[in-house]
């Protein structure tokens, strides 16, 4: 259960163009960020966004969205990088917004094998707008459906080879659940562990992971 | 009519809405307006602020830490951990928002409704940040506190029905503004308290809803 190892080069270069990718990350906390210029770098286009937000136009995820090579965004805020709106209101891209708490669960529903969920989140608002409303013991819900990617590109602090990762503080985030939704899942680990990490303070399970990148 | 700088306005607020935290709260604040109520907790209050993006016992900014921290606040600023803290992730964070264990989220508002509808989250065509977690927030905490400004450049905030698009529907539990606190109960907006700063006829004129006014507050602005 020896993972592939890989240089942060070699894994921008699996993911390909139009591919959808989620990418983990709250802002500037938790996000794979190398991999990110890597794919600034090698100009990988087309792609549909799936992440908590577009960063900042300096930053993170925000970088692929100012070098156009985003398709589509579906994102819980896009507040913090004017360059998603400009291009949106000009119709260079598309953006989804999705509540946070909606976004994540899709995203787990797809991990899961769930056939989707039901939300009060969203119930007579635009968020509705197009979805089954039901009514369960009296309270209305929205049905929400499963959503995966190509890709998972996400963080962690410490990996070991079998692909246990350790997220510390609040970059776990959206990278635990991002890691079960995938076909290939990619993780950018500020240190690789030579030891097997402690059963006991894994956060994520290597099960999950396909490549290792540092 | 009394004239209030920005700052005062959003200070007066923020130490009103610290004054509905009670012991042992589990707390979420919005940002901007409502993070300043975090300043103004009285000491024998013990609360902890729950930050979406996956963390409870968020303490003060931490000055010293790189951008991309280990520990942030939900606006992506370093924070300290306080005593207690945890971790977690967003599907958690989200079990715990949405799931009913927040006793408080405090949320800055464009518009807010005698319905307890609440607007914040968009202006089509102008502004158009997302939702971010906010919806799941106004849907799941057990009491909503809108904090803003009485009006936005002497227009009315607090209307009988809101134009803006919604974030979620009847769930706004009290408006706190500079000028007033008021209750939204299923009989419509209750008003509970005045500024002495200002009078009963400027909180009426400065709002375009209906006020239920007790016969307490109405004759002590007489």
């Amino acid at each position: 259960m020896i993972k592939h190892i890989v240089s942060i080069a070699e894994a921008a270069k699996l993911i390909h163009d139009d591919a959808s990718v989620m990418i983990g990350g709250f802002l500037c906390c938790g996000s794979p960020q190398k991999i990110i210029d890597e794919l600034v770098k090698n100009q990988t286009k087309g792609l549909t966004l799936i992440a908590n937000d577009t960063g900042f136009p300096d930053s993170d995820r925000g970088k692929l969205i100012v070098n156009k090579l985003v398709k589509k965004a579906i994102v819980t805020h896009i507040g913090t990088n004017p360059e998603t709106g400009k291009q949106w209101h000009n119709k260079e891209i598309e953006v989804e917004l999705v509540p946070m708490g909606t976004l994540i669960e899709r995203i787990r529903c797809a991990g899961a094998s769930l056939g989707g969920f039901l939300t009060p989140t969203g119930v007579g608002t635009v968020v509705e707008e197009g979805k089954q409303v039901m009514e369960i013991n009296g309270k209305k819900y929205l049905l929400e459906t499963p959503l995966s990617a190509d890709f998972a590109i996400i963080y962690a602090t410490k990996t070991d080879k079998f692909g246990n990762a350790f997220l510390d503080g609040t970059t776990r985030n959206f990278n635990p659940v991002m890691a079960t939704a995938a076909k290939t899942v990619i993780v950018e680990t500020e240190e690789l562990s030579e030891e097997p990490l402690n059963p006991n303070e894994i956060t994520i399970p290597g099960v999950f992971i396909d490549y290792i990148a540092l | 009519m009394t004239q209030l700088s920005k700052e005062q306005c959003r200070e007066i607020i923020a130490r009103r809405i610290a004054k509905e935290f009670k012991e042992g709260d589990i707390i979420t604040l919005g940002i901007g307006l409502p993070t300043e109520a975090a300043n103004y907790v009285p000491s024998d209050v013990h609360v902890m602020f729950q930050s979406e993006n996956g963390m409870i016992g968020v303490g003060h900014r931490n000055l010293a830490a790189p951008r991309n921290a280990h520990i942030t606040n939900a606006g992506g600023l370093p924070v300290h951990a306080k005593e207690g803290a945890v971790f977690f992730d967003t599907s958690m964070s989200f079990t715990i928002i949405r799931g009913g264990h927040v006793d408080a989220t405090v949320l800055g508002a464009l518009q807010v409704d005698a319905e307890g509808n609440l607007a914040n989250w968009m202006i089509p065509g102008a502004f158009v940040p997302g939702m971010g977690g906010a919806m799941d927030l106004v849907v799941g905490a057990k009491k909503v506190i809108v904090a803003m400004e009485h009006t936005n450049k002497g227009e009315p905030r607090i209307l009988q029905k809101c134009t803006l698009p919604l974030t979620a529907t009847h769930e706004v539990d009290m408006i706190v503004t500079e000028k007033a606190v008021i209750d939204v109960t299923p009989e419509g907006l209750l008003l509970k308290e005045i500024n002495p700063l200002f009078s009963l006829e400027d909180v009426i004129n400065s709002t375009a809803a209906k006020l239920i006014i007790p016969e307490e507050l109405s004759v002590k602005a007489a």
